[in-house]
């Protein structure tokens, strides 16, 4: 029972972590059909924004959830910047978009390195979230607990702006279908931006919440953007809910194969599970839409 | 289908002077020129020429951005690795980082590579079977475009992280390394590395006459109908996933043999060599030369891994902002790569040459359109699919317009 739990418990947090990684990406990716590498820089980008601001305010807690703020700020812009000058001439060569923004990911890493170094830096968390927590006889860290938290309370304020907002009702009219939308009157170009930005941020905030897991190097994007993809790809496009389904049952799948042998193996067969699952369902788990005349 | 046409006709005597000459710059003029470090450089990228040569065919003809290339590259070239290293500890012997981080025995999977027909079989063989299953898997059930992409970059992820996690096996992170001979000869003899770079440049110029041969036959103009309208090819009567398996099998085939080469050319292979980044990373050179094109990866990917050696040695954190740099520029303006430019003035000439070009208030229209028309027809063959303008109502519809 004890192992069970604790399995689980490791799922959801690896899940939770993949969960706020692809959260923005099923925006970009799942929405608008941008294929965004440089998603996992925009994560980079707000790790450091935690890192330069833990310099800036010396209570750990006031620069956490600063970070959380201004990270989404840095990345939506540096995102709304990338769509501005090169995605959006580039909607209708998704593949294109593809290495373009391997292109920017690899600058802006390389910038990352040149500005902060290459060895990793650590951010502190504050003492509210040190130590654990005992859950059902469970020694669970707190951190944990808060990445959890901060990964449903995005899922639930991004699905509120989906279906209640104006704007979200724009993005969703311009996902379903654009020419129409832009007949009725939606600037499809704005929406695009703001989607685009709303993705973006969501990819820092990924990054300011992994700074509590560990230290933080350049490469942190390349670590995750596989994944992130990963989660995508199963959850399905065009809907929220593919993601979190899909980013909990791979992160559970991986923590349980990972416990029976190892962290390499786990990984390969999870590749091999996500494989043979896209052939009973290759349009993913949610879908809205299908996908050519299949 | 023009770049197809001047293939085939005026083209097959033009092809043969050109293997010629490029037989001729590699043969004979090279090894006098270069220096024996200069032809052991110029041996490894023609190695990943060989890469690229089937990227060229499965992504520029056939529409499948394949970003886990690494991963058959990487299966050459550690079972290539792993005979060598049998090879050097000789019969029965243990290869010398085993008894280092595991147990001093050679697991089972490893035996059968001691004898070099069978090694050399599995270069070919185990990376096409993956390749083929993979392929028959994904592509049967049109999983196509950006999930294709997507999953062989996943491929790559995880094969590069069982290569690390793996070391009692693999040699981690460090690889396999420290190569004494290669089928007999002595590596550290400057004759055998000589004998090494003919192996390889006579290799890929094979490999490229095959590739030729594929674009020009029945099976090449499928593969590019394939590419521009999986659909109609469909409703024609073919299979569209068979076609895509073959010439993904055919890039995993020769990704594997430029990987085995690799080894005893560069003398260490490692999973910085096959991960995530090394594999979309053989994609610059054949989006700058044109990936549509037959020489286009091939001369891109030299001149990519040649600007690389000389740009690290003087600038090692500058090569990065240009590799990023390349990928921005050549695809998204560019995206015929410089293939693309040769065609456009080759087209333009005779609109251009008679009169001088008129002021912004004389009739500019017709030389204008003419080089649009030609840069348009330029880029058709080459353009990602979704450029075909003619209508197909009820499939365009149905994909909402971000399809593949």
């Amino acid at each position: 029972m004890e192992v069970i739990m604790s399995q689980l418990f490791a799922g959801l947090s690896l899940g939770s972590v993949l969960l706020l990684a692809a959260l923005g990406l099923a925006l970009t990716f799942g929405q608008m059909g941008v294929i965004n590498m440089a998603h996992g820089e925009f994560m980079l980008a707000g790790a450091y924004t935690a890192y330069v601001m833990q310099g800036i305010f010396a209570d750990a807690g006031v620069s956490l959830m600063l970070s959380l703020v201004v990270g989404f700020l840095v990345g939506g812009t540096l995102g709304l910047l990338l769509e501005m000058t090169l995605i959006h001439r580039m909607y209708d060569r998704p593949l294109d978009t593809l290495l373009v923004t391997w292109g920017v990911a690899l600058v802006l890493q390389q910038a990352a390195r040149n500005i902060f170094g290459a060895p990793n830096v650590d951010v502190r968390a504050p003492e509210w979230l040190k130590g654990a927590v005992d859950i059902l006889g469970l020694a669970v860290p707190r951190t944990r607990l808060f990445i959890i938290a901060l990964a449903i309370a995005c899922v639930v304020v991004l699905a509120l702006v989906l279906k209640l907002t104006p704007l979200g009702r724009r993005i969703r009219a311009v996902v379903q279908n654009r020419s129409l939308a832009e007949a009725s009157g939606i600037s499809t170009k704005a929406t695009d931006r703001l989607t685009f930005f709303i993705g973006s941020g969501l990819a820092s905030i990924a990054g300011v919440a992994l700074t509590l897991l560990g230290s933080i190097g350049p490469t942190l994007g390349t670590n995750y953007i596989v994944d992130a993809f990963l989660v995508v790809v199963v959850g399905g496009i065009g809907q929220i809910k593919g993601a979190v389904i899909a980013a909990f049952a791979l992160g559970i799948l991986q923590a349980t194969i990972e416990y029976s042998t190892t962290a390499s193996i786990a990984k390969v067969l999870v590749f091999v599970a996500i494989v043979a699952f896209l052939q009973a369902r290759p349009q993913g788990l949610v879908s809205v839409r299908q996908r050519g005349i299949a | 289908m023009t770049a197809l046409g001047l293939l085939t006709r005026p083209g097959r005597a033009r092809t043969l002077a050109g293997f010629a000459l490029a037989a001729v710059v590699l043969f004979a003029v090279a090894p006098v020129v270069l220096s024996d470090f200069r032809l052991n450089l110029l041996a490894k990228f023609l190695c990943l020429a060989m890469v690229a040569v089937g990227i060229g065919l499965a992504w520029g003809r056939g529409g499948m951005l394949t970003l886990g290339q690494g991963v058959f590259f990487g299966l050459g070239a550690y079972i290539m690795a792993m005979h060598l290293k049998l090879a050097d500890a000789g019969p029965g012997g243990v290869p010398d980082f085993m008894t280092l981080y595991g147990t001093g025995e050679v697991p089972g999977w490893w035996e059968p590579l001691r004898s070099a027909p069978v090694a050399l079989a599995a270069i070919v063989v185990v990376p096409c079977a993956l390749a083929a299953i993979l392929g028959y898997a994904v592509f049967t059930r049109r999983v196509r475009g950006a999930y294709f992409a997507i999953l062989s970059q996943a491929l790559a992820a995880a094969f590069a992280i069982l290569l690390v996690g793996q070391q009692k096996v693999t040699g981690g992170t460090n690889g396999l390394n420290g190569f004494r001979s290669f089928f007999g000869y002595d590596l550290t003899d400057p004759v055998n590395k000589r004998m090494i770079f003919f192996v390889v440049a006579g290799v890929l110029l094979v490999m490229v006459a095959i590739v030729r041969q594929l674009m020009v036959s029945r099976f090449g103009e499928l593969l590019v109908a394939v590419r521009d309208q999986e659909n109609r090819v469909r409703f024609l009567g073919y299979d569209p996933a068979l076609v895509k398996v073959v010439a993904y099998v055919v890039a995993a085939g020769m990704a594997a043999i430029g990987g085995a080469l690799f080894v005893p050319v560069v003398g260490i292979i490692s999973p910085a060599d096959v991960g995530v980044v090394p594999s979309i990373a053989f994609l610059v050179g054949v989006a700058i030369g044109g990936r549509a094109t037959l020489l286009g990866p091939v001369l891109g990917a030299v001149a990519v891994s040649w600007a690389q050696t000389s740009l690290s040695e003087s600038f090692p954190s500058g090569w990065i902002y240009v590799q990023g740099a390349l990928f921005i520029v050549v695809v998204a303006f560019l995206p015929g790569g410089l293939a693309s430019l040769v065609g456009k003035l080759r087209r333009t000439p005779p609109q251009a040459s008679p009169t001088p070009p008129p002021g912004p208030s004389g009739p500019p229209a017709a030389p204008r359109a003419a080089a649009v028309t030609g840069a348009a027809t330029a880029t058709a063959t080459t353009a990602a699919p979704g450029a075909p303008t003619a209508p197909v109502p009820t499939v365009r519809a149905a994909t909402g317009g971000h399809d593949d």
